[in-house]
């Protein structure tokens, strides 16, 4: 039964799918189907989770088949400690997305449905799959469901966002697909379990820019204005909350531990652009004229804040950055989904036409106040402790680095504060009428869930931090790279890492090869 | 007194039943009055591919050894036995397809006369093992395709469309013509294996009659620069017709291309490998950039074969066991896919009565849920997306490129893959995000005849290609089995 608990989490929702493509049931009763079936999704997380050997290094869950040998792919897929956090924001925000999309009573509903709960399995899928082939069909596997979530229910400029939506993610992830056959091959096996690392550098930044695309990383955000904003909120909640999270999940079990030379020597181009990402985002946000700008931007900001903690390159970093994905999971898709809802209520998003929505409707002021309190890290919060854990991990690759992300906390009060009282407070702006009620129990249904998880985690981070990478799953002390040493001579090529290193990472494979 | 050579009846026996069907079919345009004509005709044409296919599938199980028979002439082997069951298999989809085509009642049987002729041709090209029975069964199918092209002379542009395979096509086969010439004045033999066997420098005239029959053989798998004939025949023919051509007349030539480089010029592979990556460049390019600008559905798919050949003579240009593997491997989703697909655009034809173009595929999707999921399903494989076959293709051929050092190409493949994204989910676009108010709801004559043959010919389409995702492993162990048949 544990074996199969990955693969359950992988295919329910897919089945469920399936299930609602043929089911004769009217576009209300598929909703209802699709809503028990995240619900239900959440439910075998949360058994997965008590389940979990916290204690243990080693991939649980696991299961291995071949799926064709001669090219050494398989299907292998299995959880780390980190990957169950992934896995249960995953979960969380998509079923709080798909019971929106019900309560907001999509049209084309099986459709919709369908897509919603074939792109849970495929993210679920994404940061379960143990096999780079596997792990590219999952990759590319959640573009397909997007793109028609956006572009049959998006807004007036849909083809526009699904084109620029497009071009960027293949670009991205075509490259990357060169760089996994090319990995693969090099290494015999696509198995990231079994394989062990490259030093080459071409084939590093393959798959850096597939995952700055979609994180997405300064100077590799030209799509994420339009498609976040042409998007329907519970979609953008979606991407910002989860699928940019693909790119730093690719960042944390690939680009790092498989390319740990090449990672430290180009970790100042990383931690530079992550820099640029999360000042220019957050100065992007002050400046954004919507709710929904501000809400992406600070996205991007919070994506370069997190590769700031991948790139320290130490257990508080990484611990940090998971505990931040997670927040900023479940805050960005609260936001959104708040976004939709003032939207809904007042057809407008723009600053200037909104304004003074507190009064009369506590319900959604206490939300909208909470996430955003939430989201700027303020003490005792939970983002406070993820992005401390950053600051401070990031702080012993340079003081700079810390600065940097202190001011960006700094900024994100500034941005979050301007957003809640440009929604909230002031004057009720023109789009603001009287008939605009306060939250209605559906929204609160959906919302609620999100923002006591936020509260809950606010009490106890550690229980995020504490389980995620240190010292637990040793994967990321091959970043450390200075001990291993890779020499090349025509096409042989070798490397010995040392004992005390290997012995820290007794799940991958660093053991003396010469092809 | 002539030597009669001994006959291995079993072994062409795909294209022995397939001839007998063409042959039964002409019976039947004479002798069976209009009325049952067309499904007595169309259930002759499907049995005979479908006898074809089994008769294949027993070749291929009972010739473990590769052999040559009737003197030397063919092969016996399960790389050309393969090859049969791909082809039949298309053919048989391609009845369903053309079943409620609307053509000529007096013309029905001959059409599937002259398409398990092309058929039977086809089976018979791919067993050539000299360079005369290679150029008997590349006329033979393809005057059956010229015929096919211009049978509708109802259909707009179905006339010009023949004429212009026709001259182009003949042109190729001159070209393959002269260059067998040439090997032979240089060897002075007609078997593949014997031109190999022959122990040669660089001559000339050897090199320039290997371009020359790489540049036929190119005609006919559409590589570009030699689809000239590529988007107007398949705009112009009947578009079961068309998805025939798409797979089998593909299927058949590059299966044919790389066992004759590999058997009759392995010395020159160093040559030919770089002609055929230099080719299959200019096919990713063409074929993708020329596919941006188009509007009529056909003339995509046409552009977007061309890419696809481009696609596997990478594999050929890898020259090696993966590629072979490789080729075969992504020949099955492919033959599936772009049948599919212009099943549907065939559904799509015959309910609105004029050529389907982007603009007037708006809504199908919704109207259609079926055939509009199958359409996705298709170019989406076409472009290479997870869980179709088409993904495992493209992977196979390029891991195929990398093993032989080619890497540039996979940069060539990535890069035509990225443009292709556009007007591969162009067609979705134009399925599915279309507002209510753009659709066009009016098919012509009322709300569309369900057509349960050409679905079901979907539905098959469908399963080949997903099911090939899944089931890699099978499907790999069968193409190793086929490729063992060649001397990598």
């Amino acid at each position: 039964m544990n074996d199969w608990l990955t693969t359950i989490l992988i295919l329910l929702p897919m089945a469920g799918a399936l299930l609602i493509a043929v089911a004769p049931l009217t576009s209300y009763w598929l909703g209802s189907l699709a809503a028990l079936i995240s619900l239900v999704e959440v439910g075998f997380w949360i058994t997965s989770a008590l389940k979990f050997d916290f204690g243990s290094p080693s991939l649980q869950f696991a299961q291995d088949r071949p799926w064709f040998r001669d090219l050494g792919v398989s299907y292998h897929i299995g959880q780390y400690a980190f990957s169950l956090w992934f896995v249960g924001m995953t979960v969380v925000v998509m079923a709080a997305c798909t019971i929106y999309g019900w309560w907001a009573g999509r049209d084309r509903g099986r459709a919709y449905f369908a897509l919603m709960l074939f792109l849970t399995g495929a993210i679920v899928g994404v940061f379960t799959a143990q096999d780079l082939l596997l792990f590219y069909a999952f990759f590319e596997a959640m573009l397909i469901p997007l793109y028609v979530l956006i572009g049959v229910w998006g807004g007036a400029q849909r083809m526009r966002a699904t084109i620029t939506f497009v071009v960027y993610t293949v670009v991205g992830s075509l490259l990357m697909l060169a760089a996994i056959i090319v990995l693969g091959l090099q290494q015999g096996t696509f198995d990231l379990t079994k394989m062990g690392t490259s030093s080459s550098t071409w084939l590093f930044l393959g798959f850096v820019v597939a995952f700055a695309i979609k994180s997405p990383l300064f100077p590799f955000h030209g799509w994420l204005p339009i498609t976040y904003r042409e998007a329907p909120p519970e979609v953008s909640a979606v991407l910002s909350g989860v699928v940019g999270k693909a790119g730093l999940y690719g960042l944390l079990r690939i680009a790092i531990p498989k390319f740990p030379t090449v990672a430290h020597d180009w970790r100042y181009v990383l931690l530079v652009l992550a820099s640029i990402s999360l000042v220019y985002g957050s100065l992007l946000a002050f400046r954004a004229p919507d709710f929904r700008g501000v809400v992406m931007y600070s996205s991007m900001s919070q994506a370069g804040l997190i590769v700031l903690g991948l790139f320290a390159f130490n257990d508080l970093g990484f611990d940090g950055a998971v505990l931040q994905i997670v927040n900023h999971a479940l805050i960005s898709a609260s936001l959104f989904l708040l976004a939709g809802m003032v939207e809904r209520r007042t057809s407008t998003g723009e600053f200037s036409r909104l304004g003074g929505m507190a009064r009369g409707r506590p319900a959604l002021a206490t939300l909208v106040m909470t996430t955003g309190i939430i989201a700027l890290a303020v003490p005792l919060s939970t983002s406070f402790a993820g992005e401390f854990l950053i600051l401070a991990g990031v702080f012993q690759q340079g003081w700079v680095w810390a600065v940097i992300g202190a001011s960006g906390i700094v900024l994100a009060a500034m941005y979050m504060l301007r957003a809640i009282s440009g929604v909230l407070h002031q004057e009720p702006g023109p789009a603001v009428s009287d008939a605009a009620l306060d939250l209605r129990l559906g929204e609160l249904a959906v919302v609620v869930p999100l923002v006591l998880c936020l509260i809950g985690l606010s009490a106890w981070p550690n229980l995020i931090s504490g389980r995620a990478i240190g010292g637990n799953v040793a994967i990321v002390h091959v970043a450390d790279a200075s001990h291993t040493t890779c020499v090349t001579k025509g096409t042989a090529r070798s490397c010995v890492t040392p004992l005390s290193s290997v012995a820290s990472v007794p799940n991958i494979d660093l053991h003396l090869h010469t092809r | 007194m002539i030597n009669k050579p001994h006959v291995d009846w079993f072994a062409i026996s795909p294209s022995l039943a397939l001839l007998a069907a063409a042959g039964l079919l002409l019976m039947i345009a004479v002798f069976v009055p209009a009325g049952p004509r067309r499904a007595v005709a169309a259930c002759t044409g499907f049995a005979g591919f479908v006898a074809a296919f089994v008769f294949a599938v027993l070749v291929d199980v009972r010739s473990p050894v590769a052999t040559t028979i009737v003197h030397d002439a063919l092969f016996r082997d399960r790389w050309s036995a393969l090859a049969q069951v791909l082809i039949a298999g298309s053919g048989a989809v391609a009845v369903l397809i053309a079943y409620r085509e609307r053509m000529r009642d007096e013309h029905v049987a001959e059409y599937y006369a002259l398409l398990t002729a092309a058929g039977a041709g086809m089976a018979f090209f791919v067993q050539a093992s000299n360079l005369m029975t290679l150029f008997l069964g590349l006329e033979w199918f393809s005057i059956a395709l010229y015929v096919l092209t211009a049978i509708d002379i109802d259909l707009i542009g179905s006339l010009e469309a023949g004429l212009k395979y026709l001259i182009v096509g003949a042109v190729g086969s001159a070209t393959l013509l002269f260059g067998s010439a040439l090997v032979y004045g240089q060897t002075g033999q007609l078997g593949f294996d014997k031109i190999g066997a022959y122990g040669h420098g660089h001559e000339a005239m050897l090199a320039v009659g290997l371009a020359m029959i790489i540049v036929g053989l190119a005609f006919k798998s559409s590589a570009a620069p030699f689809h000239m004939w590529t988007p107007d025949a398949y705009q112009g023919a009947p578009t079961p017709v068309t998805a025939f051509m798409a797979s089998a007349t593909k299927i058949a030539a590059l299966v044919v291309t790389y066992r004759l480089l590999e058997t009759a010029f392995p010395q020159d592979e160093h040559l030919w490998r770089y002609a055929i990556a230099v080719i299959a460049c200019i096919s990713l390019a063409w074929g993708n950039i020329a596919a941006l600008v188009q509007r009529n559905v056909k003339r995509i798919l046409a552009y977007s074969s061309v890419s696809h050949a481009g696609f596997m003579l990478i594999a050929i240009a890898a020259a090696s066991p993966l590629g072979e593997r490789a080729l075969m491997y992504y020949l099955i989703p492919y033959s599936a896919m772009s049948l599919g697909a212009f099943a549907v655009i065939a559904a799509r034809e015959r309910e609105l009565g004029v050529p389907v173009t982007l603009q007037n595929l708006a809504g199908f999707g919704w109207e259609r849920p079926f055939l509009g999921v199958s359409m996705w399903v298709f170019v989406l494989g076409m472009f290479g997306f997870p869980l179709t076959g088409g993904f495992i293709g493209k992977f196979y051929v390029f891991a195929a490129a990398y093993d032989r050092g080619f890497w540039w190409l996979i940069i060539a493949g990535v890069i035509a893959t990225m443009i292709s994204a556009y007007y591969y989910l162009g067609i979705v676009r134009a399925m599915y995000f279309r507002d209510t108010a753009e659709l066009q709801l009016a098919p012509a004559g009322g709300s569309p005849p369900r057509e349960l043959l050409l679905s079901l010919g979907v539905v098959l389409c469908l399963a080949v290609t997903v099911g090939s995702f899944f089931a890699v492993q099978p499907l790999i162990d069968v193409a190793r089995s086929a490729a063992s048949a060649l001397p990598l």
